[in-house]
């Protein structure tokens, strides 16, 4: 789960890594003259999209009555698509040096990735395809961390400034603290800045591991704070992954893969999916019932293709959330159900039982593929 | 031959006495897999349908001599499980168990690879299957046959459907793999395609990816350099909407790998059949074998 900047500040503090003063705000009436922070203040859109300062989301007021202007302007913007509801009032900060640095797993090495290089503030991508040799990349052995001598040494081969080498140690070693003991897929800060003030993180993007929401109280606050659209709110609700598409072939299907497998022999079949629904592994009767509830309240929906294929999930199970949710009800489309694998005889049979005139059953994910599209019709 | 398990597989459950362990590990000894002992710590000493409990998985192995662990345990606790029997002396750990955190698997993993001789395969997968010899994990039997193609896959679901779809035809597998689709798979697609390609039994291979990372890629690269048997592949998601970069720092590591298309790209290149369709890879491998 990606963090607005305002929150990734929040683990910053919580780690102390040190970040200029700043008061959050989500309307204009919360913004008054005693709000302690000294001009000139840069008022900042909280926004989850890059290029906020091109688009004219971040504003530098002088006074009062700027701060006041600019922030009544730069609420409700629309930035790429993206309405900013809530900004960051920051002190602004005597820039001297920018800096780049980061902590991400690296996939295929299946160890910490720290990147580090003294062009920051810029477009890091385009540094690391032009002047490789700028971007210092190091891997951390996920099981032995990463000591002080490693983050001196890359200190020095980032050719960062020297005179702040204790101070920039502190902070590398506090963030990669974050990074581990927070549980964060992602800890970049662009600008690491040398200010007036010593080394402050001017910007934060942090993206949290939501698996280890168990052992973080803080990750259900930060979501809550999060708008996520109308259309998925419901879903999220019942603990669905859902997410909502164009076209007009409702897909519900267990496990990611045979999900989007799905899309695509939609797709090859001349139809459009309306979302991805994923149930999940092990799904119970009600999740599937659940599933159907979150496509009734689609309005682009005009079928419903049901392809489930059993492992750990069962069909009985499947067919018994399906009878459930249908059951003596006049359904707004037709359904497809595809069923096969663990308990699939038990789960056809139910639905045999079970007649409904809309539900078609079909043995095949091709075939079945092919009625809905031609239900959609 | 098959790979990673056969006939002599012994394997204790870890997590038996819950659920979803209970009712796969019954599957499993049903079709004729050694489901040999389970664990679940305080409950050593008493039994589930005949398979003894023990305390720990090291108990386990001294009493029965179990060589596989299969592990059910919820994420809080998997990360220590799979430590425990791979300190026991498991070859083999299967970890089913999904929603664990990237942090966890990451030192498992490198926990598993400095201390340890143990294959980790998953978390987050379906398990494998030798049809005929053994079933580890929760993989349905039914659709399985006994053959000459090697499956492997990052989803579970759609290793299924790929299976499916060469029984109907039928082609009979030799053994099948779900690697998982997690941050940190404990077996790569890469330790599948050298392992099929050195297993006699094995005449050609199913690969089955998705989009994300640059696992397929990597596979890819291996495929060129190293197998000779034939290979089909399925990439799933071509369809799907882009998902939302990590930051520049996912964007860096990543490069241009990831869509659907740049992996189809780099197996076509590396001579593997790609077709657009899970119902089609049946037909494909119907070509070569």
């Amino acid at each position: 789960m990606n963090l607005f900047e305002y929150q990734g500040k929040r683990l910053y503090q919580d780690f102390s890594i040190p970040t200029p003063k700043s008061i959050f705000v989500s309307s204009i009436s919360e913004i008054t003259d005693n709000h302690g922070l000294k001009y000139p203040v840069v008022v900042k859109a909280q926004v989850q999209v890059g290029g906020r300062g091109k688009a004219g989301g971040i504003k530098v007021a002088k006074d009062f009555d700027e701060l006041t202007k600019f922030s009544g302007e730069i609420l409700g913007m629309d930035i790429k698509g993206h309405i900013v509801e809530s900004l960051l009032l920051e002190e602004a900060s005597d820039i001297l040096e920018e800096y780049y640095i980061s902590f991400t797993l690296d996939r295929s090495a299946k160890s910490y990735l720290m990147m580090l290089s003294a062009k920051g503030g810029m477009d890091i991508e385009e540094v690391a395809e032009k002047n490789p040799d700028d971007l210092i990349m190091l891997h951390i052995s996920p099981s032995k961390g990463l000591d002080s001598e490693t983050i001196i040494k890359s200190i020095e081969d980032a050719k960062l400034n020297e005179s702040y080498k204790a101070e920039l140690s502190d902070v590398i070693s506090n963030l990669y603290k974050l990074f581990v003991e927070g549980d964060c897929d992602l800890v970049e800060v662009n600008p690491l800045a040398i200010t007036n003030n010593g080394v402050s993180a001017l910007d934060s993007k942090v993206s949290l591991d939501m698996n280890a929401i168990y052992r973080h109280e803080n990750f259900k606050d930060f979501e809550n704070e999060i708008p996520i659209p109308v259309s998925e709110q419901f879903a999220k609700e019942k603990n669905l992954n859902f997410i909502k598409l164009e076209g007009s072939v409702g897909i519900i299907g267990n496990g990611a893969g045979l999900v989007m497998s799905t899309l695509d022999v939609v797709s090859e079949h001349g139809g459009m999916a309306a979302n991805f629904l994923d149930i999940g592994g092990g799904a119970k009767a009600e999740t599937v019932t659940a599933a159907l509830e979150v496509l009734e309240s689609e309005d682009n929906v005009k079928s419903v293709l049901i392809n489930i294929f059993g492992g750990i999930t069962r069909c009985d199970l499947v067919a018994n959330g399906i009878v459930e949710a249908t059951k003596g009800k006049e359904l707004k489309w037709p359904i497809i159900v595809r069923l096969d694998g663990t308990n699939s005889k038990e789960g056809l049979s139910i639905l045999e039982q079970n007649t409904n005139e809309k539900i078609t059953i079909s043995s095949s994910m091709d075939e079945a593929a092919k009625l809905a599209v031609e239900g959609a019709i | 031959m098959s790979i990673f398990i056969d006939s002599e597989t012994k394997v204790v459950v870890q997590g038996l006495t819950g659920e979803q362990g209970k009712f796969h590990a019954l599957r499993n000894r049903d079709y004729g897999t050694k489901v040999v002992a389970g664990t679940r710590p305080g409950k050593g000493g008493e039994s589930v349908e005949g398979i003894p409990i023990f305390n720990t998985v090291e108990e386990a192995v001294e009493a029965t001599g179990a060589n596989t662990a299969m592990t059910f345990v919820p994420p809080p606790f998997a990360k220590d499980a799979v430590l425990e029997a791979a300190y026991a002396g498991c070859d083999l750990i299967v970890c089913i168990t999904e929603g664990i955190p990237a942090k966890d698997e990451a030192e498992m993993y490198d926990l598993l690879k400095e201390k340890t001789s143990s294959r980790l395969l998953g978390p987050n997968c379906p398990g494998l299957i030798s049809p005929g010899k053994s079933n580890v994990g929760i993989m349905p039997h039914e659709i399985t046959m006994e053959g000459n193609v090697g499956v492997v896959s990052r989803s579970g679901t759609l290793t299924y459907q790929a299976v499916l779809e060469l029984t109907n035809l039928n082609i009979g597998q030799s053994t099948c793999i779900g690697i998982g689709g997690d941050p940190v798979p404990g077996t790569s697609f890469i330790d599948v395609l050298d392992a099929f390609q050195n297993d006699s039994q094995t005449e050609a291979i199913v690969m089955i990816g998705e989009i994300g990372g640059s696992a397929e890629e990597e596979a890819a690269e291996f495929i060129k350099k190293n197998v000779t048997k034939p290979v089909v592949s399925y990439i799933a998601g071509l369809t799907a909407p882009p998902g939302k970069k990590m930051g520049h720092a996912g964007a860096i590591v990543s490069g241009n790998k990831g869509t659907a298309s740049a992996k189809i790209e780099a197996l076509t290149d590396a001579g593997a059949n790609v077709v657009e369709n899970p119902t089609r890879i049946g037909q494909a491998i119907k070509d070569v074998v």
